[in-house]
Parts: structure tokens; C-alpha cells; sequence
């Protein structure tokens, strides 16, 4: 496997320009003969689906929803950053930047940050243009807020609902090209495999989730734009249907898995209540512009209401550990020092699992209107879950899984070790390094469909481009084939297990502890072992009693969750293996092993400043090593301090 | 608490549907779909086959999940999504009726899940501005007042889960297609459009097979995004401009 970054030479400002001229351009005339396959409407897959077929391109766009307004980017509620200084607060692309780099732990690419904040300004135009209902101030123009300890205003946002904002905005972009015939959407339709012709990215195999037909597609390119993998822990904030087998086929076709441990912890999320919990809800991060996070100073007060607790006897412990920063520290600091607080004895709730997200005293200060503007669906969707009112007593959150950092490699223009295959959005690694900050996701993703890879995928057209395929080419059928006899096995195993039989969700739950407990906030050596040992047994028990009901032909929704929950098994292992060889704390990645007396993150930059990239071996073993040096040419690499 | 189940079974499209009982050991802090999990999963270990339904992000938002409940779609509680529903508002004892959303142009495709692609396809008849990747001024190029910018959101935050038809006596799409259509049209992005979009999006609606609004206001009081049919007066409104008009 040969990691080769692309990145253009020159100073860091004028990359981008020097790339677009140098990329080769396809003639206008010729886009239509060539098709293109992107996989998920998300943000990133619609936004490309969408700019690439008013290009002229021939789209077919996937997704496994039945609308492609469903893709889970609809959730993200807190904002979209930009460097639009509309604020004359001192930002610039170059801050921008410099927090993306830093924020993310000195573990991403330089040049694609860059980039990042360069095009970030042309989202916002784009969306505006598009309709989409940002907030504004009186005198008609956008507002902006501080987000996710963000010492400017850059963040746009739409009430708590950014995301579906964002997101309806680009449906909307993509209704328009299918509208006009340019984009043939394909929902309820989901990808099973990759298709590698020669050596390129030529197809994928799809299942139709409602007849149950498996065909096969042949393209020019294929575009992955398919989320992140966080549901290998079971609960996240992820919707339920998200999952890491789009990914990790291409993986075992040949992709290369960049940084997989690197996931994100969210520090604001509602505490698990049961058993049968079945995912997590997160609270946006603005919360953290007026609330105040606090324990009992005493163990004795953890079961005592909290309004009862003086104010004295209350531990604010971001403010008293992190002044300047307070409580809005970046995720991954406010996670751990939650789960510190708790581990130590002072969480509140019956679980333990949990802090206090106060608002009292903004409550105090700017009066329950002013909050209730700011917060309003936010509290009530926290009463409806909690069934408690967050106005008269403190939010209890906990951190949760919600974000994951790495993804597939791919090079500055988005392709990755399989040439023609890109990968777009949460899908990819290339951007947030260890840690992404708030309000980083949306501008990514966006960044990536409507921005980059229109310019991107025109130089690999103009410069690959081997002649027509068609699925008649043996390697279809040979995918398809493995394809229908995986789904064969899954369906057999039930009829096997007799009364030993467990629903698919059993063995994902199971799964989920496992990640959680051995490769969630905190790792070490001795635990990722121990889940090394574990993935494999419980993958065997999956194989020989998980009960898949009905048949291949129709709609079963089982079915289609022991697929994923087949990958998500082996694809565990995958992230064990890296956060086991990154023997260094950086960002979400906590070895407890490498960190400061304070019980800060130690990185090692002299041996792991680089991405670790996979490459598949095999079920079961050792996947193989190659790494990219990172190289730092215009931030200074220091320690993350936010004290 | 102890619960008692009817739900609506069927196995496709062309097959007959029956109510089928069930009984589940429910937690007052579950989820209306954990406690349907809890079913399920009961079922999967007798080796049946559980109950389909649809549903995704189970925090409100992307509007999968769509089952009347009680004859409520979703449920008893206002602005709520059935994802969001949670057990503590029922007792113990308590018996739920479980359907699909009903309506002609939603058929059923198994147990609680329906094929909602009518509404793709009337957003494909106009449910956009027409401005293309890159052709955008700033964003601050042209001011927006508070009050239209926000009242624009009200409506934008339809999830178009199809609530507002399964809750018509007439199976009427118009506060789905009205929230878009008042959308836009409050913005001046949306403007330069305005007559072609309300035209060719109620024509959409109406070859899909919904029915026409006779203002029962079920829509509305079944909506989880708690969105007015003040946005239905608009979209009348709209469409009379729109018929007026010389062009």
C-alpha cells in the first residue's frame, strides 16, 4: 500500500489555488458520459451528489433510508463554523485553521485544514442562498455564537437544528438535479460491497431493502460519503441505523483504515437510565455557553436533590481546573474530566454516571426568556426524555459516543488507496485529526461535496479514465456471489441455533460494552488486549446463535442488521489494534498509560506524529501497518493547554 | 408496568392485515420504541418474526418513525414524536393500539412500515431555489429580518414523517406541501420562484392521490414540529397569486 498525500507544494495559502490549476479538467460536453456512484445522502453525499450533477456529471446517488432527507446529519444541532469574521472579533481562515489543528491534537493534515477554513466561507453563502433559516439579529443580518471553547464567533447556527437545516438545504439542492433527470436516487437501497476492477474503484453491490434484489452497479468512480462507525459501541448519539459496513468493505477490498480508535466522546449527552436503553441523546454543546458544570463537593450529597446542595459545597470543577476555559474546554477535556469526577465517587444519579449542567445562574442573570430563546427545544426535548424540567433543576449529562474522527485514508483530493474510490465526510479521516471540534462536522462535510470534490474528481476522470465497464465483468459477479452466500449464512444460523438462539441486538449490546469498557474514554494496554481476546469469542458466538428472521427476498429489517453487526465484529478489532499501537495519549485517544500527574493527555510527537493506516490481512488477524508522517510547517506543535 | 399490546400485522402490500396481542414488562423511563425493542426481542428468542417499524435517529429529528398509536399518530402526547414518547405516560395495565400510518398514497409495505415516496416526489416538483453550487453572493449580501427569518424556520422544521396525513379524515398532504411552500416563499431567495413552486408542488400532491384540505386542523394538532395551518392560509394565498398572475 502506497500512501502518497498529494499534497501541492508552495505556502500553505496558495495550495488550494495551485491545486485547482493544476487539477485537470474534464470538457463539459463529455461530464454526461460519465457516471458516478455516491453512496449516502448525508450532508456530504447529497451536497456532492447535488454539485456534481449540475455539472453535468451522471449521478446515482444511494442511501439506505427510505428518504434521503433521513441521513443522520438531520441530528446535528449545535452549529456550522465558518471564517467569515462577520463578527470583527479577530478571526481569519488562518485562525481558523490554526484552532482546527490544535483542537484536533497535531494529528491531522495540514493542507486539508487549510482548505477546510478556505472554503468554509462559501458554505455559508451557499446555504443562505439556498434558503436555509440561520439565526439572525434584528438589523437582518446572521448571527453568530462561540461554540465548543471557540474564543471567537464563528459559529452560524439555526436554533438547535442546524443540521436539519443544513441537511434540507442540500435535499433540497439534490431534489432539483433529480427533478431535471441528473441524479437517479436510490433510496431504501443499501451497499453491501465495493467493486475493484483492475485495481479501480468500478462498482458496488447493492441490496433493495424492501424486494430484497441484489444487483450489481457499474460507475467511472464511486464516492463514499456513509458516516461514522461510532454504533460499534452500541449506544451512541449515532442513529440507529448507522453503521461501518460501506467502510469496511472497501477496507477488505484494499482501502487503507486511517486512525480507527480516534472517536469522540461527547461531554453533554442525557446519562443512560436502563438496560434496555437503545441509544443516546446529546445535548448540544451551546448548552455549555450558559450552563455550569458541577458535582457535589461531597460524596455524602451525591443522592441529595441538587437544589439543596449549597452553593459552597458544590464542585465546579471546569472552572476551578480549566479558568480561562471554564466550561466550555474542548469535548474531549470536558469528557474525561466528567468520567474523573465520577470514577472518583462524585457522580450524581442512580447510576453514578452522571454530572449537573446548571443553569440557574444565567437564569439569574438574563432571565428565563433570554434562556428559554436560546435553549428552548433543547430543554423540552430533555424533559420529555427525563421526564424533569431543566429550568427548576439542573440537567444531569454524561459523555457518550458521538463522533468519529477516523475513517478511510485518502489523499488531498479525497481519494483513497483504491484509486477511484473517494470518501467524503464522517466517512473519511483527513480533517479533524485526534479531536474534532464543535461545529467542525457540518463544515466538513459540506466542504467536501459542495467544494472539493467537484474540483477533485474531474483530475481522476481526466487522468484514469480506462473506458466503459459493465457489470458483466467477471469481478461483479464475483462480489455479488459473496455477497448473496454472506447473506445465505446469516439466515442459516437461526435454523441452526434452536432455543441457544439471541437476537442480533444481543451480540451488539455485548459488542458495545466490550468497545466501551476496554476502548471508550480511557485505554490501556492490559484492557485492549483483553478485548482482542474478547472480539473473536463473541464473533463466533454471533456466527453460531444469532436468529435472523424471514427470508432474503422482502423486507427484514434483521437482516440487515446482522450485516452491519457481522462488520461492526470485525471491524472492533480493527479499532483495537491501532489504539493498542498508539502508545501515546492525543485528543479522544486517552492511553492511561501516557498522561501527566494532573491527569492531562502526554502525546509522544517524536514517535506518533503520523496516521496510522491500515491495510486488511484477513478476518482475525493482524490487519498490516503503514504510516503517514504528518508534517507540521505552520503550527507549532505545543501542548493543548486550556487552563 | 405490565402492557397490553394490539398491533397491526402484514406481511406485504397485497396481504391482508389482522391485530395481533402481546403482552410486554415496560420501564416508565423507556422509550415507546425501547419498549417495543423489548418486544421484539421477546418474539426473536421464541424464533418469530418481530414487528417492523421504522425509525432512525430515535431523538425526534429525522422523522422515520411513524405508527398511530391509541389513534393518535404518534401518540398521546403533543410535539412529540413517537421515538420521543416514553412510558411514563401510561399505567400499568394500560392496553396500546399500535397501526400503521393510514392513507392511500402511503402504502403499506410490512407491519408499521409505509412507503412514503409521494413526499420526495412533491418536494422534486419545486421544493428548492434554483441556485447552483458556487453562483452564491454573501450570505450578508441581502438582509433578512428577524421575524421572517424565524417565521421561515417555523415552517422549516417540518421532518416529514407524514403525521399530518395519517391524522386527515381526507388523507390531505397540504400542511406537509404548505410548510415548504411557506418556507421559501418568506424568504427573498424563495421569492423569485414563488408561482412556479406552488403550482407545480399542488399538482404534484394532487397525482400522488392525497386529499383536498376541508380544514379539520388534525394536521396541525398531530404534528410533532407543532407546525400551524396558518401555513395552509399561506399556501392558498400563494396559489392565488400564483393563478392571478399574468405569467
Amino acid at each position: 500500500m502506497k500512501l502518497d498525500a498529494k499534497i501541492p507544494s508552495g505556502p500553505i495559502g496558495d495550495k488550494w489555488d495551485k491545486a485547482r490549476f493544476e487539477l485537470k479538467l474534464v470538457n463539459p460536453a463529455n461530464k454526461r458520459h460519465h457516471k458516478l456512484i455516491i453512496v449516502g445522502s448525508g450532508l456530504a453525499g447529497a451536497s456532492a451528489a447535488a454539485s456534481l450533477a449540475e455539472l453535468g456529471y451522471d449521478v446515482d446517488c444511494f442511501c439506505f433510508q427510505d428518504s434521503p432527507r433521513r441521513a443522520h446529519s438531520i441530528a446535528a444541532q449545535g452549529g456550522i463554523n465558518a471564517a467569515k469574521n462577520y463578527q470583527n472579533d479577530g478571526d481569519s481562515v488562518y485562525r481558523l485553521f490554526y484552532d482546527t489543528v490544535k483542537g484536533g491534537d497535531y494529528r491531522s493534515r495540514e493542507a486539508n485544514v487549510y482548505r477546510l477554513a478556505q472554503v468554509s466561507v462559501n458554505i455559508i453563502d451557499q446555504c443562505v442562498a439556498q434558503g436555509v433559516p440561520f439565526a439572525r439579529e434584528y438589523g437582518g443580518v446572521l448571527a453568530n455564537r462561540s461554540f465548543g471553547g471557540a474564543q471567537v464567533s464563528r459559529t452560524f447556527y439555526a436554533r438547535g437544528q442546524t443540521g436539519q437545516q443544513l441537511l434540507l438545504g442540500a435535499y433540497s439542492a439534490l431534489n432539483r438535479q433529480i427533478a431535471q433527470g441528473k441524479v437517479k436516487m436510490h433510496p431504501r437501497t443499501e451497499m453491501l460491497d465495493l467493486v475493484v476492477v483492475d485495481g479501480h474503484a468500478r462498482g458496488i453491490i447493492t441490496r433493495d431493502l424492501i424486494t430484497g434484489e441484489i444487483r450489481p452497479w457499474a460507475a467511472d468512480a464511486v464516492l463514499l460519503a456513509t458516516g461514522g462507525y461510532g454504533n460499534v459501541f452500541y449506544l451512541s448519539t449515532n442513529a440507529k441505523n448507522c453503521n461501518v459496513t460501506a467502510t469496511y468493505r472497501a477496507y477488505k477490498r484494499g482501502a487503507g483504515f486511517a486512525n480507527p480508535c480516534f472517536t469522540q466522546i461527547h461531554p453533554t449527552c442525557i446519562p443512560v437510565s436502563g438496560d434496555y436503553q437503545s441509544k443516546l441523546t446529546l445535548m448540544s454543546e451551546s448548552l455549555r455557553n450558559d450552563g455550569r458544570v458541577w458535582v457535589p463537593r461531597n460524596k455524602a450529597d451525591v443522592n441529595k436533590p441538587p437544589n439543596d446542595i449549597p452553593p459552597d459545597d458544590r464542585y465546579y470543577y471546569l472552572e476551578e481546573r480549566y479558568p480561562s476555559f471554564g466550561n466550555l474546554v474542548p469535548r474531549d477535556v470536558a469528557s474525561r474530566a466528567a468520567k474523573k469526577v465520577c470514577d472518583d465517587g462524585y457522580g450524581v444519579s442512580k447510576t453514578g454516571e452522571a454530572v449537573y449542567l446548571d443553569f440557574a445562574t444565567a437564569i439569574e442573570r438574563d432571565g428565563k426568556a433570554a434562556i428559554e430563546d436560546r435553549y428552548g427545544n433543547l430543554f423540552e426535548m430533555y424533559e420529555r426524555i427525563t421526564g424533569e424540567n431543566p429550568y427548576k433543576t439542573p440537567m444531569r449529562i454524561y459523555p457518550a459516543v458521538h463522533y468519529t474522527m477516523g475513517g478511510l485514508w485518502v489523499d488531498y483530493n479525497l481519494m483513497s488507496t483504491i484509486p477511484g474510490l473517494h470518501v467524503l465526510g464522517e466517512a473519511n479521516f483527513s480533517d479533524h485529526g485526534a479531536n474534532r471540534l464543535g461545529a467542525s462536522a457540518l463544515m466538513q462535510g459540506l466542504a467536501d461535496g459542495y467544494f472539493v470534490i467537484p474540483y477533485t474528481i474531474g483530475n481522476y476522470i481526466a487522468t484514469h479514465y480506462h473506458g466503459e465497464v459493465s457489470t458483466k465483468h467477471p469481478a461483479f459477479a464475483r462480489a455479488e456471489a459473496e455477497v448473496r452466500e454472506r447473506q445465505r449464512k446469516l439466515l442459516e444460523i437461526g435454523s441452526k441455533s434452536g432455543s441457544k438462539r439471541k437476537s442480533v441486538d444481543y451480540f451488539h449490546r455485548k459488542l458495545g460494552k466490550i468497545m466501551w469498557e476496554y476502548c471508550g474514554m480511557a485505554r490501556n494496554a492490559a484492557g485492549l488486549e483483553q478485548a482482542l481476546a474478547q472480539i473473536p469469542e463473541l464473533r463466533e458466538q454471533f456466527w453460531d446463535h444469532a436468529f435472523v428472521p424471514g427470508g432474503a427476498d422482502e423486507l427484514n429489517p434483521w437482516l440487515e442488521k446482522a450485516g452491519r453487526i457481522a462488520d461492526f465484529l470485525e471491524f472492533a478489532e480493527l479499532m483495537c489494534h491501532d489504539a493498542l499501537y498508539r502508545d501515546e495519549s492525543c485528543g479522544g485517544h486517552f492511553r492511561e498509560e501516557h498522561q501527566t500527574e494532573e491527569g492531562e493527555a502526554v502525546r509522544r510527537d517524536d514517535e506518533f506524529a503520523h496516521g496510522a493506516v491500515w491495510e486488511y490481512t484477513g478476518v482475525g488477524t493482524k490487519p498490516a501497518l503503514h504510516k503517514e508522517p504528518l508534517e507540521f510547517e505552520n503550527v507549532k506543535l505545543t501542548t493543548r493547554s486550556y487552563k | 408496568m405490565d402492557i397490553k399490546l394490539k398491533i397491526w400485522r402484514q406481511s406485504g402490500p397485497k396481504q391482508a392485515g389482522f391485530f395481533e396481542d402481546h403482552r410486554v414488562e415496560a420501564d416508565p423511563h423507556m422509550s415507546f420504541l425501547e419498549m417495543l425493542d423489548v418486544l421484539n426481542e421477546q418474539l426473536l428468542e421464541a424464533g418469530k418474526d418481530a414487528v417492523a417499524f421504522d425509525h432512525d435517529c430515535r431523538e425526534g429529528i429525522c422523522g422515520a418513525c411513524s405508527m398511530v398509536i391509541d389513534g393518535n399518530p404518534h401518540g398521546p402526547r403533543a410535539g412529540t414524536t413517537a421515538c420521543q414518547l416514553h412510558m411514563r405516560e401510561y399505567h400499568d395495565g394500560d392496553e396500546i393500539v399500535i397501526e400503521p400510518w393510514r392513507a392511500a398514497a402511503f402504502p403499506i409495505v410490512k407491519d408499521l412500515v409505509v412507503d412514503r415516496s409521494a413526499f420526495d416526489r412533491i418536494q422534486h416538483a419545486g421544493g428548492y431555489v434554483s441556485v447552483g453550487t458556487g453562483s452564491a453572493p454573501d450570505a450578508n449580501t441581502i438582509p433578512i429580518g428577524k421575524r421572517e427569518s424565524d417565521q421561515a424556520f417555523d415552517y422549516a422544521a417540518c421532518i416529514g414523517c407524514g403525521a399530518c396525513v395519517a391524522a386527515c379524515p381526507n388523507a390531505s398532504a397540504m400542511l406537509f406541501v404548505s410548510s415548504k411552500v411557506a418556507h421559501l416563499s418568506l424568504l427573498p431567495q424563495g421569492k423569485v420562484e414563488r408561482k412556479a413552486r406552488v403550482r407545480n408542488m399542488v399538482a404534484a400532491m394532487d397525482a400522488e392521490g392525497f386529499g383536498g384540505c376541508t380544514n379539520h386542523g388534525e394536521c396541525e394538532a398531530a404534528c410533532p414540529k407543532s407546525i400551524s395551518v396558518d401555513a395552509i392560509a399561506l399556501l392558498n394565498r400563494e396559489y392565488l397569486y400564483a393563478g392571478l398572475a399574468r405569467d
